[in-house]
């Protein structure tokens, strides 16, 4: 396979097929993510959004369909998961920290234990981290003393410390109070400008007006429309694409 | 009647060639001293499952009594018999209590009144009766406060709203912690053995004394108290799913 | 395999289904924590309701009210019974005093038992647990039927097959090893509370949410490294509490033992019963040894209590 080059999408994935039970959750799904670019990807709950997020990282398998990262398919039973872990990193709606452990632990612990890393150098750099994400001085809280904004954005370092080339994020602001939802998003927008490709599956319309570069609707496991945050929100063409930006703009 | 000979004479064959000695199958003195145990001890189960429940109900609502006295003793006699052991409970209702209920025979004698059955009764009752006073409390503390307000509100007597609306949520919330009491009070009806309660393990350990076919009879013991227990979880199971509300489950 | 199946209703963190989202729930269980204006019609619950060991506030307020009743009640029947001995026999209460060193030693024989039993068992039983929930079907398979069979089988049938069918001494090489009777009884007792344990191990990290595994395996650690470092350790503060109570159900279990023929409190109590032949002691002799187990039992008990709710109000 040849290797990889940067102007071959990052993330390419074709005419993806999963359904659990009797429920077809992906039904055929296609998008690429060129390296830099930010998608993100709204739609009515149980259009699959976060199951595709998922299938991305190989957490869930898919049926049908091939989904490349950096040339290489990610449902290859043969795949280095730990490789691919590496190059994507994932931030959840329910930030799922390590409770048991504070802040700084939660960002050093995979660099040191997965990646092998001195733990010198990891520290250094999970402290840089945590004042990119603006939490300094909060290293050695527990999750269970910070607030959700807080620890959606110790969590979203703890994915960067594993310096991955795309990050993904699911619905990271749906469980979030309103006040705090800001600071997580700009976060994200700041990571965002920086040039790290970003898949995101939101509801935050204005947040993805913002700093999209492609908007994607799907529903009912299909991609339905995508395309440039003007012209998707100004000109969206199928009448599916405008019932539901209604029904939230 | 179902002519068995060639079941209990299988079993015979069975000890000739391998040695395995399952007397109770082929003896038929040993056939009917161990069923008559078992059914002492199927006898004994159902009278402590029963009568444990009913003290559990009725102890709960004592629990919630608004006088101190009654709490109090409730309380007590909860953590008595949760914090000693069933087996010197046992001994303490036979022997000591029981020296002192005697009443006097036809013939003139001093014998005692209630039989070593009935204390292994009234000991097993109250000490898993204890244990199910704890279980529906909690059941009861698990009843949303808004439900009962509302059952006050329409006029509802304590009794009454005990009864028709907080035991049965209750009831309901408790029965997994119940499930794991009731088995454990099926384990428990072993101790009978040591006041000579002429139960299972009595019998079994006659049986193995005369025919000294120990392992065979210990495996068979095993055998047994395990499917009795699975039995006992897979009614409680029915009995939990039949309970069930729609919509209304535990995390 | 439903999440969180567990016949440990100490570990499910229960919940009725509740109409309100998610912050308002929060509320409402902050609610229970702060407490309501008392009405005179029921009682304040506890914070989160624990069906095995949750004490409502009829209890804490009327602390050792109980242990109060039980001294009492020693103190009412060796009254009863002074009254009732003859005069020139020595008092019950010295009676009880003289044999209070011997029954000692009886008990601190349960208590070694217990602390083995429980140590032996603690650690087969984690080993145990892990391999409930290994990922290889036949492991798990002779695992779940091992765990079923120690839970289910009566503890005394258990004692019988430990010193019945163990050997007295085990020979190793040149080694012999005595297997006292003691010893065989708790190598059966340790071997109901590995089955326990296992089941508690279970349930625990069953309880733990999926997106702790889900967060773990995305950043890409193995499985081994996930239950070591991220499930295990939080699993260890959930199973206390039940680890706790099943101490105490051990410790009260011990006393089985003198049935099989071990020498511990028990067995010296009817022992001691038999030589001082006095009816009269009965009453005060057993309720003398049902006051040593609450003493030790009790505080245990307390202290469990204490733990969980601690370990529930998050």
């Amino acid at each position: 396979m040849p290797a990889w080059t940067p102007d071959q999408p990052l993330i390419r994935i074709r005419d993806v097929h999963l359904s659990f039970g009797a429920v077809q959750v992906l039904n055929g799904i296609s998008l690429d993510v060129m390296k830099g670019d930010v998608i993100c990807i709204i739609g009515p709950s149980g259009a699959g959004k976060s199951t595709l997020l998922r299938c991305v990282n190989a957490l869930v398998p898919i049926d049908r369909g091939s989904i490349l990262v950096e040339g290489q398919e990610v449902h290859d039973a043969k795949l280095d998961k730990l490789a691919l872990r590496r190059k994507v990193g994932m931030v959840f709606q329910q930030y799922n920290l390590f409770p048991h452990r504070t802040a700084l632990d939660n960002v050093m612990m995979a660099p040191i234990h997965v990646l092998k890393r001195p733990r010198g150098e990891v520290e250094q750099e999970a402290r840089a981290l945590m004042r990119k994400v603006r939490l300094e001085g909060k290293e050695g809280s527990y999750p269970g003393e910070l607030s959700g904004g807080q620890q959606q954005r110790v969590a979203i370092a703890r994915s960067l410390a594993m310096q991955p080339d795309v990050m993904l994020f699911d619905e990271v602001t749906a469980a979030l109070d309103p006040e705090t939802v800001k600071e997580v998003l700009v976060t994200i927008r700041e990571l965002a400008e920086e040039g790290m490709t970003c898949m995101i599956v939101t509801h935050e319309m204005g947040f993805a007006r913002e700093i999209a570069d492609e908007i994607y609707f799907t529903d009912r496991g299909v991609v339905v429309e995508h395309g440039p945050p003007a012209e998707f929100f100004a000109h969206s063409r199928d009448p599916r694409t405008r019932q539901f930006l209604s029904q939230i703009l | 009647m179902i002519n068995l000979n060639p079941l209990w004479d299988w079993f015979r064959t069975l000890h000739e060639t391998t040695g395995i000695n399952l007397t109770i199958f082929y003896d038929p003195f040993d056939r009917a001293r161990f069923f008559n145990g078992f059914l002492t001890s199927l006898r004994l189960m159902a009278i402590c499952l029963v009568a444990s429940v009913v003290i559990g109900v009725v102890g709960a609502w004592v629990q919630r009594s608004r006088m101190l006295v009654l709490r109090a003793i409730t309380q007590g006699y909860v953590q008595f018999f949760r914090n000693t052991p069933p087996l010197v409970q046992l001994y303490f209702f036979y022997f000591a209590l029981g020296s002192y209920v005697r009443i006097t025979s036809p013939t003139g004698l001093s014998v005692p009144a209630v039989s070593n059955f009935s204390w292994a009764a009234i000991g097993l009752s109250l000490y898993a009766g204890a244990f199910n006073i704890e279980i529906f409390r909690a059941g009861i503390e698990a009843v949303p406060r808004e439900t009962i307000e509302a059952a006050e509100a329409l006029g509802y007597s304590r009794l009454k709203a005990y009864v028709y609306i907080i035991l049965p949520l209750a009831f309901r919330i408790s029965l997994p912690a119940l499930n794991n009491n009731l088995v454990n009070l099926v384990k428990t009806t072993t101790i009978a053995y040591a006041i000579a309660v002429p139960e299972m393990l009595y019998v079994a350990n006659q049986i193995w004394s005369d025919e000294l076919n120990v392992p065979e009879m210990m495996n068979v013991l095993l055998v047994i108290y395990v499917s009795l227990v699975a039995l006992l979880v897979f009614v409680m199971g029915r009995w939990e799913r039949a309970l069930r509300v729609p919509g209304y489950t535990p995390a | 395999m439903i999440p969180n199946a567990t016949d440990l209703p100490v570990l499910k963190p229960f919940r009725l289904a509740s109409p309100l989202p998610g912050g308002e729930r929060s509320e409402r269980e902050a609610f229970r924590v702060r407490g309501f204006p008392r009405s005179h019609k029921f009682v304040i619950p506890s914070p989160r309701p624990s069906p095995l060991r949750a004490e409502g506030h009829g209890a804490l307020r009327i602390g050792p009210a109980y242990f109060l009743f039980l001294t009492s009640a020693l103190l009412l029947a060796v009254g009863i019974g002074q009254a009732a001995a003859a005069p020139a026999a020595p008092s019950i209460i010295a009676t009880l005093i003289k044999w209070t060193p011997l029954l000692a030693q009886g008990f601190a024989l349960n208590i070694a038992m217990s602390f083995i039993a429980m140590t032996i068992g603690t650690a087969l039983g984690f080993a145990l647990g892990l391999a409930l929930i290994s990922l290889h079907r036949p492991v798990r398979g002779v695992a779940w039927f091992l765990t079923e069979f120690f839970r289910n089988a009566p503890w005394l049938v258990l004692l019988f097959y430990c010193m019945l069918l163990l050997p007295f001494e085990l020979r190793i090489g040149d080694t012999i090893i005595p297997l006292p009777g003691w010893m065989k009884s708790t190598l059966g007792l340790s071997l109901a509370v590995m089955a326990n344990v296992a089941e508690l191990v279970r349930g625990a990290v069953n309880s733990i949410p999926f997106g702790q595994w889900e967060a773990a395996e995305a950043l890409a650690f193995s499985r081994m490294q996930t239950l070591r470092m991220v499930i295990l350790p939080q699993c260890i503060k959930r199973m206390t509490p039940p680890w706790m109570n099943l101490y105490a159900i051990l410790t009260v279990g011990t006393p089985l033992a003198s049935v099989v023929g071990v020498s511990e409190a028990m067995t010296l109590t009817g022992d001691i019963l038999a030589a001082e032949n006095r009816s009269e002691l009965l009453v005060p002799m057993y309720l003398y040894l049902l006051l040593w187990f609450f003493i030790y039992c009790y505080p245990i008990a307390r202290f469990t209590v204490s733990l969980e709710r601690r370990f529930q109000v998050r």
